[in-house]
């Protein structure tokens, strides 16, 4: 009988982790908290630098879950050690004991109404970066109809120690000019801005998009951090920031506004921080026995990270890294034991 | 001396190397949280003086930072201390008493 693995979160790393120790000869035991799997990956319509739909990175990998036992609507009731394995009990009853489990919790979206100076679900005309995916996926027609201009704003919850949250979230940079281009495609006689403090183009073909979006979308760029948006009588939102590059004040009206919500640690990670016995970084992210050297292990034995559960990644990164987590248990699980 | 009807133009350019800056040292001493300004000029945007003025905190930051602070007197000038930049600073720098700092370590007062 094959060694079961706990896999505890349905996202991409999740997903990815239990296929490859399928393949490696075990049986993942997937636990994921929402009724189905694909974590945020599920809720995107199309992901940076090419625009490929989501559904056509996730559908084959959910198409290829034989051999992996997992449980949707499913929670973590305890983790507790007993000699050198670790006991998992369910929010359904079952239990597994298991020499190695693999945290993929990754992330939550940064709760944009947090920032209450934007006036995210307080202005209508003032939505999210998901929303605006769900809008896409769904293809609804807009809420409004005079859409003339949209502003996007960086840095919604990233490096932003107020709102609890210094680190860079990494992925929004680009992925608002993804959405800016999108929107503009959509509304091609509406005037787009990029409110942003650095453009992190870090990524291969980043830089490329960032370059099609001045050239064949004509997406104007401000430097500058939008400190608050007010809304007036027919609705319609103005917006102020600096442009920092031209050192003065920029008050301007806006028809649309998508607030770029980083990444947060997931909900999750403190309980199941305290059930393993683990520390969580001061960020609130897990962090692993050694960031650059063995970025999958825990401090604690059979304990095993992959994806943003450490950080925030892009989806390429969270799979290499589901991969290399597999791997680095495989290898956990062949050492001998210690008696 | 024959005067040709040009001159010597003085260089534009910042002499960064140049910069002793006992002033700023003095400043960072009192307030640690100058140099956590990443120019995001939230600050600015948000600034009831600076709509009408020349006021920018982000600029006074990086003028003192660059040891021009002849250039910062006419932009603090016109600071009521509102306290509104402090609201929005995402590096949560207390930017109403480091403005009142800058005043007191640069021999401001009178101007402030």
């Amino acid at each position: 009988m094959s060694q079961n693995v706990v896999v505890i979160g349905g996202g991409p790393a999740g997903i990815e982790a239990s296929r490859r120790l399928r393949d490696l000869g075990y049986t993942p035991i997937l636990i994921e908290k929402e009724p189905v799997l694909g974590g945020h990956l599920a809720r995107w319509d199309r992901l940076f630098p090419d625009g490929v739909e989501s559904a056509s990175i996730l559908r084959p990998m959910l198409e290829d879950l034989d051999g992996v036992k997992y449980f949707t609507d499913t929670e973590i009731s305890s983790i507790n050690r007993l000699k050198d394995t670790w006991v998992v009990m369910l929010s359904n009853g079952l239990s597994a004991q298991v020499r190695a489990i693999l945290l993929t919790t990754g992330f939550d979206l940064f709760k944009a109404e947090k920032k209450e100076e934007y006036g995210y679900g307080i202005y209508d005309r003032v939505i999210t970066n998901a929303d605006l995916e769900t809008w896409f996926k769904s293809g609804a027609a807009p809420q409004h109809d005079d859409v003339n201009v949209i502003g996007f704003v960086h840095c919604v919850g990233s490096r932003d120690e107020k709102a609890g949250n210094r680190q860079c979230s990494k992925v929004c940079c680009v992925t608002a000019v993804k959405q800016a281009c999108e929107i503009k495609e959509r509304f091609p006689d509406a005037t787009v801005y990029c409110f942003y403090m650095d453009l992190r183009m870090f990524g291969r073909k980043y830089e490329d998009l960032y370059l099609k979006a001045q050239k064949d979308f004509g997406i104007r760029f401000v430097r500058g951090r939008v400190s608050e948006v007010s809304e007036d009588l027919d609705g319609h939102l103005f917006v102020k920031a600096e442009d920092t590059l031209f050192g003065k004040p920029l008050k301007i009206k806006m028809d649309l506004l998508v607030l770029m919500a980083g990444m947060a640690p997931s909900a999750e990670t403190q309980e199941l921080a305290r059930m393993v016995n683990v520390l969580p970084g001061e960020d609130g992210f897990f962090t692993p026995q050694s960031i650059i050297g063995s970025p999958c292990s825990a401090s604690r034995e059979g304990i095993f990270y992959a994806g943003t559960a450490t950080g925030p990644k892009t989806i390429p990164e969270t799979l290499s890294e589901a991969n290399a987590a597999a791997l680095a248990i495989d290898r956990y699980l062949k050492m001998p034991q210690k008696r | 001396m024959i005067d040709f009807g040009y001159g010597l133009t003085p260089s534009a350019t910042l002499k960064v190397e140049n910069v002793k800056n006992p002033h700023f040292e003095q400043l960072h001493a009192l307030e640690p949280d100058v140099v956590k300004c990443i120019a995001c000029g939230s600050c600015t945007a948000s600034c009831s003086a600076g709509v009408f003025t020349e006021m920018s905190l982000r600029r006074v930051i990086l003028s003192l930072q660059r040891g021009r602070e002849k250039e910062t007197l006419p932009m603090l000038r016109h600071c009521m201390l509102c306290g509104k930049c402090q609201l929005v600073c995402p590096r949560g720098i207390n930017t109403r008493h480091l403005i009142l700092s800058i005043g007191k370590v640069y021999k401001m007062e009178e101007g402030l």
